[in-house]
């Protein structure tokens, strides 16, 4: 009985495996096969060649107030690199010359600074955040994406012949003109602490400045 | 819409250290140009795609925003069937230009359910954690505390074979009584560049001049030698990123033989190419 459920088990799988072949897509296919195929090569497009656009470079004026000597015109360049649509990282370099004191007015010669410690430059990276993406308008016809910002980070100053640890922190309006350019106006607290006269003092150094600034 | 074939073979994808040797060439005459007002000709030639590539719009419809973020008004929508071309990139937003010539910026999600002429799905590539275990150049920005000092520390880093790289770092230190420019150069040892948290150990050298401040002392800079041992982590984050936090043990051969020990903790924020 075994035996007999056996060969019939035997004889119906070689049965399949002989006709399998014939049923097969392969073998269907097969049998209109084209004698000329076509060599077409489709060209394969890559989102890598598109132009990306995430970093911005800049050069920008304005004035600064170092507490105690007065506001005087500063310039500067910047890079960023924006990582996401609200995220951006900001490289800055800047440079100014602190006028005089009220006491070095008043006291009509004495100085507190040499001229070359009179100059300002400052370097730092900081860490911005798009918070108001929206349109401005100018009249009927004209309509430019902006941008209101809020920035901050860390770098050094160098014054009054001392490198400093500097904290700054500020916000900022860009609008795009085009697609690869834009206008930025800036406004910034520069945080460090002088020692001028042995005795250290945490000063806040406002600056206000406007730029254009090219992406590519 | 046909798909044109005759798309120039500079068309190749262009990778993170061509842009960056892009932009470093680019950099002077874009500052020289800048005052001058450049006519908008000249920038299109130098940061256009004049080859665009083209996409067709399989989900109901897509979104075309006026800038290059959510928070900027929907002003068109291009429905199924509609071929679009692709003309640039800014973060993950693209900026299309429609068959009746509507220009607009759309999301990466929304680009992603597009088909190229091949029928197959758009894809969009970015770097992944592949090429965190394999790539060349780093650089990276790094923030810690150098012995009681402040210190902001920015490096690049080369990359020999996956295990293996080399350093060059500049250290600013500040502290109560002066401030320092400090100079490191390093070779790192990556036993497991595959892991997405990868260990390395570092040895280097280097050169700190310091700078006593004008005020308190009558001091002159000085110039010291230093060395390194030190021991640390790069961890993954996404795209191209990486957060890196190390401990180095300096010894700072003051010229007075009196060498100084010191212990440094930094973490940062790295980018890879």
């Amino acid at each position: 009985m075994a035996s007999r459920t056996v060969r019939l088990f035997l004889n119906l799988l070689g049965l399949c495996t002989l006709l399998a072949p014939a049923w097969s897509p392969l073998v269907l296919a097969a049998g209109n096969e084209q004698v000329i195929r076509p060599e077409i090569k489709r060209r394969e497009v890559h989102t890598d060649a598109i132009d990306t656009e995430d970093f911005e470079i800049g050069a920008w004026g304005g004035v600064m107030n170092i507490e105690d000597f007065g506001s005087n015109g500063i310039y500067g360049a910047r890079l960023t690199y924006h990582v996401t649509e609200d995220v951006f990282l900001e490289t800055t370099y800047a440079r100014t010359t602190a006028g005089e004191t009220s006491f070095e007015r008043l006291s009509g010669s004495a100085k507190i600074l040499t001229s070359s410690e009179r100059n300002l430059d400052y370097y730092n990276l900081s860490f911005g955040y798009n918070l108001l993406p929206g349109e401005s308008f100018i009249g009927k016809h004209w309509a430019f994406t902006s941008d209101f910002y809020l920035i901050g980070g860390v770098g050094s100053t160098s014054f009054a012949g001392d490198d400093m640890l500097t904290w700054n922190a500020g916000f900022g309006y860009k609008v795009l003109l085009n697609d690869w350019l834009a206008v930025r106006l800036d406004a910034r607290d520069h945080i460090f602490d002088l020692d001028l006269l042995g005795e250290k003092r945490t000063t806040n150094n406002l600056e206000f400045s406007g730029g254009l600034s090219v992406f590519f | 819409m046909e798909f044109s074939l005759d798309q120039p073979d500079k068309d190749l994808p262009v990778t993170f250290a061509a842009r960056l040797r892009v932009f470093f060439s680019l950099l002077v005459p874009c500052l020289l140009l800048l005052p001058a007002g450049a006519s908008a000709g000249v920038f299109s030639s130098l940061f256009g795609n004049d080859q665009p590539m083209q996409v067709e719009v399989t989900d109901p419809y897509i979104e075309l925003h006026t800038g290059a973020g959510r928070g900027y008004p929907v002003f068109d929508v291009e429905e199924r069937g509609e071929w679009i071309e692709i003309l640039k990139r800014k973060t993950d937003w693209f900026k299309v230009r429609t068959g009746k010539g509507k220009q607009g910026w759309v999301a990466r999600k929304q680009l992603e359910k597009t088909l190229t002429p091949a029928g197959k799905k758009t894809e969009i590539r970015d770097a992944t954690f592949r090429e965190f275990s394999a790539h060349q150049v780093e650089f990276g920005a790094l923030g810690g505390d150098f012995e009681g000092a402040d210190e902001m520390t920015v490096y690049g880093a080369y990359f020999l074979t996956p295990n293996l790289s080399t350093e060059l770092s500049y250290s600013k230190l500040f502290s109560t009584t002066s401030d320092a420019n400090m100079f490191n150069i390093g070779v790192l040892i990556h036993p497991f560049p595959e892991w997405r948290i990868s260990p390395f150990f570092t040895v280097g050298t280097g050169l700190i001049r310091t700078h006593p401040k004008t005020t308190l002392v009558q001091e002159r800079d000085r110039d010291d030698q230093l060395a390194h041992v030190g021991i640390g982590v790069r961890a993954y984050l996404a795209r191209r990123f990486v957060f890196r936090a190390q401990y180095k043990n300096f010894i700072i051969f003051n010229s007075t033989d009196n060498n100084q020990e010191i212990n440094e903790w930094q973490a940062g924020l790295s980018v890879f190419f």
